[in-house]
């Protein structure tokens, strides 16, 4: 690919990432650092130093802090489990685990308010049991509902992640620690922990990021006064409308996440050990004492009821009526009821999400599929930048990129407002990465052989690359733009900010009947969470399919 | 002391059967050297008695104490495994030390014998090298350096030449066996090639699937392969059924004349007697040894040369014989005949091994 083909590529996706990205972004900053004009902190730092802007931030950290911890203390055991396991199910069983993480966090906060809020089947069990009197379980609103749903929604990383090292490390340097003395405990602390330590600590890193910028999930369990910076700056910009305290609070989010984001790339230029590493296979072996299966059953169970329990009370929640199960739920989706939360049939937002969706996957596919070419075919620290600023997205919370489109995107020349192409365009910005990183890494571990062969064989150049190149990038631009879909089906937190009131998609419809009272509301959340559920699992199945055995983009 | 006894193991892993009525005594300052193809079960047996691997049945003691409950960091064992499994964290002298550090002695005592043991192994000085950085032969010296330093009562090396190239084979079992007889340590070594276990050990186990085989020093397995199993595995080729009568044997390449193989040298075992059908008529596998053959006019095996590989001090001549299985013989020196040529061969009797049954 020559230099003038590859700017020529890389000019959309280039474009595009100036416009959406860049120009809201630098609109936060400017309304932050500079209000009247010129660079004028003061009004930063009085927000800053507010006694509700200090709790928040206190909140945000502890709760992001708490969920690493408790996310690594219940995905470590379930790691060494699968790694070090052979058992009847695993494959399938590993498989489902991640299941969570693909979730929108509606839907999660929506399953975990079936478990633990009022309506819970386990309140209607205890009433039934212990008649009127029965104490009733509500954690919905509290700590521990958030703190719980941020553990099934990031479980999946530790798995992947620590996991995923696991499983390659050589059970016999653990065994000859043991032959040379070492306890069990002794030769996991000397041997076992420090090759596994980054993998540790980059999970907990990404677990950190995540639920340090958590939303949708806070914003539907949490009580009052639990608000983390995402949901402080969604409710001074859509409740209090007090955008100069939002712009405020973004600037601390947009500067924190940079220097989280430094922070861990220098940390894992320093933590990587070489070595030591083999193919998963030959490692498991079935668990023989009875020891061993007791602690190999035990932590599957705790890790089947964290992950099954939330989603199937969710299910039956959404079947579950007046006088015993039915399909009310879903029927009533198609009508507008006096008291409902939405201007529309809520069926309405599911074929308005489709339609967003496809958009979405059409511009973030083509203009990720033209940096992965650049990408995955040049050399050199130009594509390598280019590469690192089509991640940025990924790393900026969805908060601040809804917040941005509104506070860049209303005036001349670009005033989308009104327009429902926001809504793909977010998206589209926020599966840019997905995109990238499904078929770059795929280009580039094309075995060069493989063109070698074929020229040889007496292939011209772009017999070459229709021959060996094409249909390998084709299947991952093809799983890339299910991503795309994926995400814009789940997407919450940009959505909230710019959905217009009649073109709710489906994650914003769930929060707005989630947030009104009623029993229909309530259920008609239900039967939605489900629905999108089972789309969001069937694209990310049928990704799967498509993948086949590539690299992993995460 | 250092007796290691086995009396009736067996590992099963669900239903597969990996060993069964293992029966073995390894007297101290033994090097005993397991050998076998591969799922032969060499590897489980050496993970039984280090405790790595439960047994499903049987006893193991050593020096009279019963091993089955305890733990493998309490037997004071050595194991060295294969492809090493040396700690990628830890420098050489941090492999080397690790044992000692687990045992809590002094960090100038540990300086101390560390560096003794790599001294012993031929790596002075190496103890701040990366182990990722060290060559296949130096992983193997730190292995077992790692392995010796704790001094332990029974050392298990499990294919310790498994990953290096054919020099380093053929100079390090010599080395080894160098360092097992100063230290007068009792060794457990599996491999399966048997010239490694042939060149370092006192007595050679040969296991075929999960049982003993055969038993014995190098010198009696190789003079006499008790099956054929054993005589095919030691890599003699020219195998076959024979029927011993009237001085002689019937093979498929022809008859052989020979005496009653119950009578003078041949063949061994107690059980000869029980393969005669009819009076004087003995079922025997016969293995001709391929330097017993040569090439000699008028001789009783007649075929064609369809094969010729130099083999540096010999030339290996595989001779095709009409009914019966290719022959292979080393011929040293001039006239050899070329590929197509009709040979006969003459047998030197005392290259005939005859095993019954």
């Amino acid at each position: 690919m020559s230099r003038r083909a590859a700017l020529l590529l890389a000019a959309p996706p280039i474009v595009f990432l100036a416009v959406f990205f860049a120009w809201p972004v630098a609109s936060i900053l400017a309304a932050g650092l500079f209000p009247n004009g010129q660079l004028d902190v003061r009004g930063l730092v009085a927000t800053w130093t507010q006694p509700w802007a200090l709790r928040t931030v206190a909140f945000t950290l502890a709760l992001a802090i708490g969920s690493t911890l408790l996310t690594l203390a219940a995905g470590m055991p379930a790691a060494w489990v699968f790694a070090r396991f052979e058992f009847r199910g695993r494959r399938l069983l590993r498989a489902l685990s991640i299941v969570p993480f693909v979730l929108p966090t509606v839907v999660v906060g929506a399953a975990f308010l079936a478990l633990l809020g009022p309506r819970s089947p386990v309140n209607a069990a205890l009433a039934g049991l212990l008649g009127p009197s029965a104490p009733v379980l509500r954690l919905d609103g509290t700590i521990w509902a958030v703190l719980l749903a941020n553990v099934f929604y990031n479980v999946a990383v530790v798995l992947r992640l620590v996991g995923g090292l696991w499983s390659h490390l050589d059970p016999r340097t653990e065994e000859a620690a043991r032959m040379l003395g070492a306890s069990p405990w002794r030769a996991f602390r000397e041997v076992t922990w420090p090759l596994l330590r980054p993998a540790v600590m980059s999970a907990a890193s990404i677990v950190f990021l995540f639920t340090v910028t958590s939303f949708g999930i806070v914003l539907v369990l949490g009580g009052p006064g639990q608000s983390t910076l995402e949901v402080e700056i969604y409710r001074q910009t859509a409740v209090l409308l007090d955008l100069p305290a939002a712009a405020a609070l973004s600037v601390l989010q947009i500067g924190g996440i940079f220097t989280l984001l430094l922070l861990y790339a220098r940390s894992q230029e320093r933590l990587a050990v070489e070595g030591a590493l083999r193919p998963a296979a030959e490692m498991a072996r079935p668990p023989r004492t009875r020891r061993e299966r007791l602690a190999v059953g035990g932590t599957l169970l705790g890790l089947g009821l964290l992950i099954g329990l939330p989603l199937l009370v969710l299910v039956e929640r959404s079947f579950a009526g007046i006088g015993g199960y039915s399909l009310d739920a879903y029927r009533s989706l198609f009508s507008v009821s006096a008291r409902s939360a939405l201007f529309v049939p809520p069926a309405r937002a599911i074929a308005d999400s489709l339609v967003f969706a496809t958009a979405t996957l059409l511009i973030a596919g083509c203009l990720g599929l033209l940096a992965a070419l650049v990408i995955g075919y040049r050399r050199g620290w130009l594509p390598r930048t280019f590469d690192a600023v089509v991640m940025l997205p990924l790393g900026t919370s969805a908060v601040t990129i809804g917040f941005g489109f509104i506070i860049a995107l209303d005036q001349p020349p670009l005033d989308l407002r009104t327009s429902v192409l926001l809504i793909p365009i977010a998206h589209a910005l926020i599966a840019l990465p997905f995109v990238v990183r499904a078929v770059a890494p795929v280009i580039r571990a094309i075995d060069p052989r493989l063109r070698e062969a074929a020229a040889v064989l007496g292939a011209s150049p772009s017999r070459v690359w229709r021959a060996i190149d094409g249909p390998i990038v084709a299947r991952a631009a093809l799983v890339g733009a299910g991503f795309a879909f994926a995400v814009s089906l789940g997407e919450f937190g940009a959505t909230l900010f710019i959905a217009r009131p009649d073109t709710p998609t489906v994650p914003v419809a769930i929060y707005r009947l989630l947030n009104l009272p009623g029993g229909t509301n309530f259920s008609q959340a239900m039967a939605m969470s489900t629905i999108l559920m089972v789309m969001t699992a069937a694209s990310v199945l049928l990704i799967e399919r498509f993948r086949g055995s590539g690299p992993q983009p995460f | 002391m250092g007796v290691l006894e086995l009396s009736g193991v067996g590992v099963r892993y669900g239903a597969r059967e990996a060993l069964s009525g293992i029966d073995l005594v390894v007297p101290e300052g033994q090097v005993l050297s397991l050998l076998g193809p591969s799922g032969g079960g060499k590897t489980s047996l050496l993970r039984v008695i280090a405790g790595l691997e439960p047994a499903s049945a049987g006893t193991l003691r050593f020096d009279g104490r019963e091993l089955t409950d305890v733990p493998p960091h309490e037997r004071g064992f050595g194991l060295m495994f294969q492809d090493y499994a040396l700690f990628p964290h830890l420098d050489v002298a941090g492999n080397v030390g690790f044992g000692l550090r687990m045992a809590a002695w002094p960090a100038h005592r540990v300086r101390a014998r560390v560096a003794e043991m790599l001294e012993l192994v031929g790596l002075p000085g190496a103890e701040a090298r990366s182990v990722g950085r060290l060559s296949g032969g130096e992983q193997q010296r730190v292995a077992l350096a790692r392995a010796l330093a704790p001094s332990p009562r029974l050392l298990m090396l499990d294919e310790p030449m498994g990953s290096l190239d054919r020099a380093l084979r053929e100079r390090l079992p010599l080395e080894l066996r160098g360092i097992f007889e100063r230290l007068g340590i009792t060794v457990v070594y599996v491999t399966h090639d048997q010239e490694e276990a042939f060149s370092v050990a006192d007595r050679t186990v040969i296991l075929r699937g999960g049982r003993v085989e055969a038993d014995g020093t190098p010198e009696m397995l190789w003079g006499q392969p008790p099956t054929e199993f054993v005589a095919r595995f030691l890599g003699f080729r020219n195998v076959a059924p024979g029927v011993w009568q009237e001085a002689g044997i019937d093979t498929p390449w022809g008859r052989l004349s020979m005496a009653d193989p119950r009578g003078t040298a041949e063949p061994a075992g107690d059980d000869a007697a029980a393969s005669v059908t009819t009076e004087g008529r003995i079922e025997l596998t016969v293995v001709l040894r391929p330097e017993a053959l040569s090439v000699a006019a008028g001789g009783p095996i007649s075929g064609m040369v369809t094969a010729r590989r130099f083999r540096g001090d010999h030339v290996l001549i595989t001779v095709a014989v009409a009914d019966a299985p290719d022959l292979e013989l080393e011929l040293r020196g001039a006239p050899l005949p070329a590929v197509g040529d009709a040979v006969s061969l003459a047998v030197d009797p005392r290259g005939v091994i005859l095993i019954p049954g």
